[in-house]
């Protein structure tokens, strides 16, 4: 009844701000608001206890000596200081790190788009191909790397026979300083089914008229590559790079494996053979839960989060796919 | 015509056996072509299945076997699958790992749904600047965070167990939550009008409509994370501590070479098991696999 006489007395007079309607926009607006905080609430209390609190105790963590057993005394720079003239290992550690990103990353991406474009190709079998290539990208890490460890034994190993047959004295792989990543990286590069299915999506998208008009124009394969395939893959390129290269920063789990399996002991030093698989992420590992130098880890955590986010700002930067005006509808 | 005929038939001939060759020509070229990529394509496919059938040829060797550099077994020792179980305490790592899995498959997707909805289907001031946080939390490197977590769950008495993992999940998961609104842009708005308009609520929108609609999604998002669960490592190695019997399976079979087995051959066979749930799921479930993995990387 109360809404109907509202209803008819609008109805008389349309144009203008209502004052007597006012309170029941302003109600449902209320209503809507709710309804929104209800859907995100999980994400809300999320956001706050697991990404903004422990990201503020990480920061304050890094100026403090905290290690588990007394309290947290301020020391300002001395963490720091630290990483950046004291720590032994550090450098190696992020020398390894940025090995990973400039040689492992392209590699890669390079591979995956290589594969890509040779299954985008097929005629026969693509979708038979494409089950196949992905499928190592599902084998748990852990277990891929025991595998590789196993494959790349210098004795018993299969791959140093075939090289053998090949008339090649292989190297040590796992247990040689040189090889051990070079050997990680085979063993990323058989796991890239991820980014290949990725890419492949990417070149089956792009437009048969744009190739049907760039070979009416004369053009040869590598410049149709080059003007027509890569312009329009690039932004799908440059998001699985950045992707790619941020799972680098955080190597952890392949290098600390291939160490204890390739040592035959889960007391093998970080980084076996000679540190040469020693990584940022275990560096901070090691300085945490088995040093238990909470607040050098954290320094280290921060020196992580900042070249981490320099990247995803990138990305952001240049993404347009990330616009959000695309959820409007 | 007919005086026309035997030159302009003539010149004819001669053009189209001309045209033929040329057709022949290039189809042969074609025919190479093929011939080369599928070859190409049947390498590749041989590189990336060579190390799954080597590790299962070398899971049924006998000890002695594995030691030398034969690739096929001799003698098919099947007992080295029994043998996994009993020298290491395999089932109790199973059992961890499924209930782990289990456990944040469920809490994931209970609570990346509505987020996920919010995101895509309702306009707000602060969306943009929620999605660019939730894109943030799915770059940001886990081991930004892990110290002052791993006090804040030391405090809770927490470390040692589980639960630190799955906690945090049932508060929405970044990448399910991005997953999740990839998809749901691509229903159309008319169907949810159409059910708001016959009086449905939001949420019996949500239940209703739009649920059965994200079925793929959520099977996609369901899969990714009970085995992202199934295959973590750096979580489990930090809170699970010291005790075997707490371990998931990851973290046993990390350390089962150098505390169970002298030979590859069982650690081989606990790498198979490990591997094996994925691969089968992944045959019954392949499309929503790639679906998933697509929807993720052609928005970037």
């Amino acid at each position: 009844m109360g809404t109907l006489s509202l209803a008819t007395r609008t109805a008389r007079r349309p144009p203008g701000p209502d004052p007597q309607t006012s309170p029941a926009v302003r109600a449902k607006r209320r209503r809507t608001r709710v309804r929104i905080l209800l859907f995100l609430s999980p994400w809300i209390v999320g956001f706050t206890v697991f990404l903004a609190y422990p990201l503020v105790m990480t920061l304050w963590l890094s100026f403090t000596n905290s290690d588990m057993i007394s309290s947290p005394h301020f020391v300002g720079l001395r963490n720091y200081r630290y990483m950046f003239s004291d720590d032994p290992q550090i450098w190696q550690a992020v020398r390894n790190t940025g090995w990973l990103m400039a040689v492992m990353v392209p590699a890669q991406v390079l591979f995956a788009l290589g594969v890509a474009m040779v299954t985008a190709r097929l005629k026969a079998g693509a979708g038979l191909f494409r089950t196949l290539f992905y499928l190592p990208a599902l084998a748990p890490p852990v277990a891929a790397t025991v595998a590789f460890v196993c494959l790349f034994n210098p004795s018993s190993g299969p791959v140093n026979k075939i090289l053998g047959l090949l008339g090649v004295h292989g190297p040590l792989w796992f247990d040689s300083p040189v090889w051990s990543k070079p050997a990680l990286t085979m063993l990323t590069l058989w796991g890239s089914g991820t980014m290949m299915v990725i890419f492949l999506a990417a070149l089956l998208d792009v437009p048969a008229e744009l190739y049907e008009a760039a070979e009416l124009d004369g053009t040869n394969p590598l410049q149709r590559f080059r003007y027509v395939t890569l312009p329009t893959i690039s932004p799908v390129v440059l998001f699985a790079t950045v992707t790619a290269v941020i799972a680098a920063l955080q190597y952890f789990t392949q290098a600390m494996v291939a160490s204890q399996t390739a040592d035959g002991s889960i007391q093998a030093p970080p980084g076996y053979p000679g540190g040469s698989t020693l990584t940022f992420s275990q560096q901070l590992y090691t300085a945490g839960f088995t040093q238990f130098h909470m607040g050098y880890a954290c320094a280290l955590a921060v020196v992580l989060f900042i070249v981490a986010m320099v990247f995803t700002v990138a990305l952001l930067r240049r993404a347009s796919g990330f616009n959000t005006e695309e959820a409007t509808q | 015509m007919t005086a026309l005929a035997p030159a302009a038939r003539d010149r004819s001939a001669r053009g189209v056996s001309a045209h033929n060759a040329a057709r022949r020509r290039s189809g042969r070229r074609r025919t190479l072509i093929w011939i080369a990529e599928h070859a190409l394509a049947c390498g590749l496919a041989v590189a990336f299945l060579g190390p799954v059938v080597f590790i299962l040829l070398t899971s049924v060797m006998t000890d002695q076997q594995s030691l030398t550099s034969n690739l096929w077994p001799a003698h098919w020792q099947w007992s080295n699958y029994t043998a996994v179980f009993s020298k290491a305490p395999t089932g109790t790592w199973i059992k961890n790992t499924v209930v782990y899995a289990g456990l944040v498959t469920m809490c994931t997707l209970v609570s990346s749904v509505p987020v996920a909805y919010a995101l895509a289907r309702f306009r707000f001031r602060a969306r943009n600047g929620v999605f660019l946080a939730v894109i943030m939390m799915m770059m940001l490197p886990p081991q930004v965070l892990v110290i002052p977590m791993y006090i804040m769950w030391a405090r809770l008495h927490l470390t040692g167990t589980i639960w630190p993992l799955v906690i945090p999940c049932a508060f929405g998961d970044a990448f399910s939550i991005f997953l999740l609104r990839q998809f749901l842009l691509t229903i159309p708005e008319d169907y949810l009008n159409a059910a708001r308009i016959d009086g449905c609520s939001e949420v019996r929108v949500l239940l209703r409509v739009v649920l059965p609609m994200m079925r793929p999604a959520i099977v996609a998002v369901g899969l990714f994370a009970f085995f992202n669960a199934w295959n973590d490592y750096y979580g489990p190695l930090i809170y699970t501590g010291e005790k075997p019997e707490h371990w998931t399976l990851a973290v046993g079979l990390a350390s089962f070479k150098s505390a169970h087995a002298v030979q590859w051959n069982l650690t081989m066979a606990a790498t198979v098991i490990a591997m094996a749930p994925v691969i089968i799921v992944f045959f019954f479930a392949q499309k929503a696999f790639i679906e998933g993995v697509t929807l993720t990387g052609v928005k970037g």
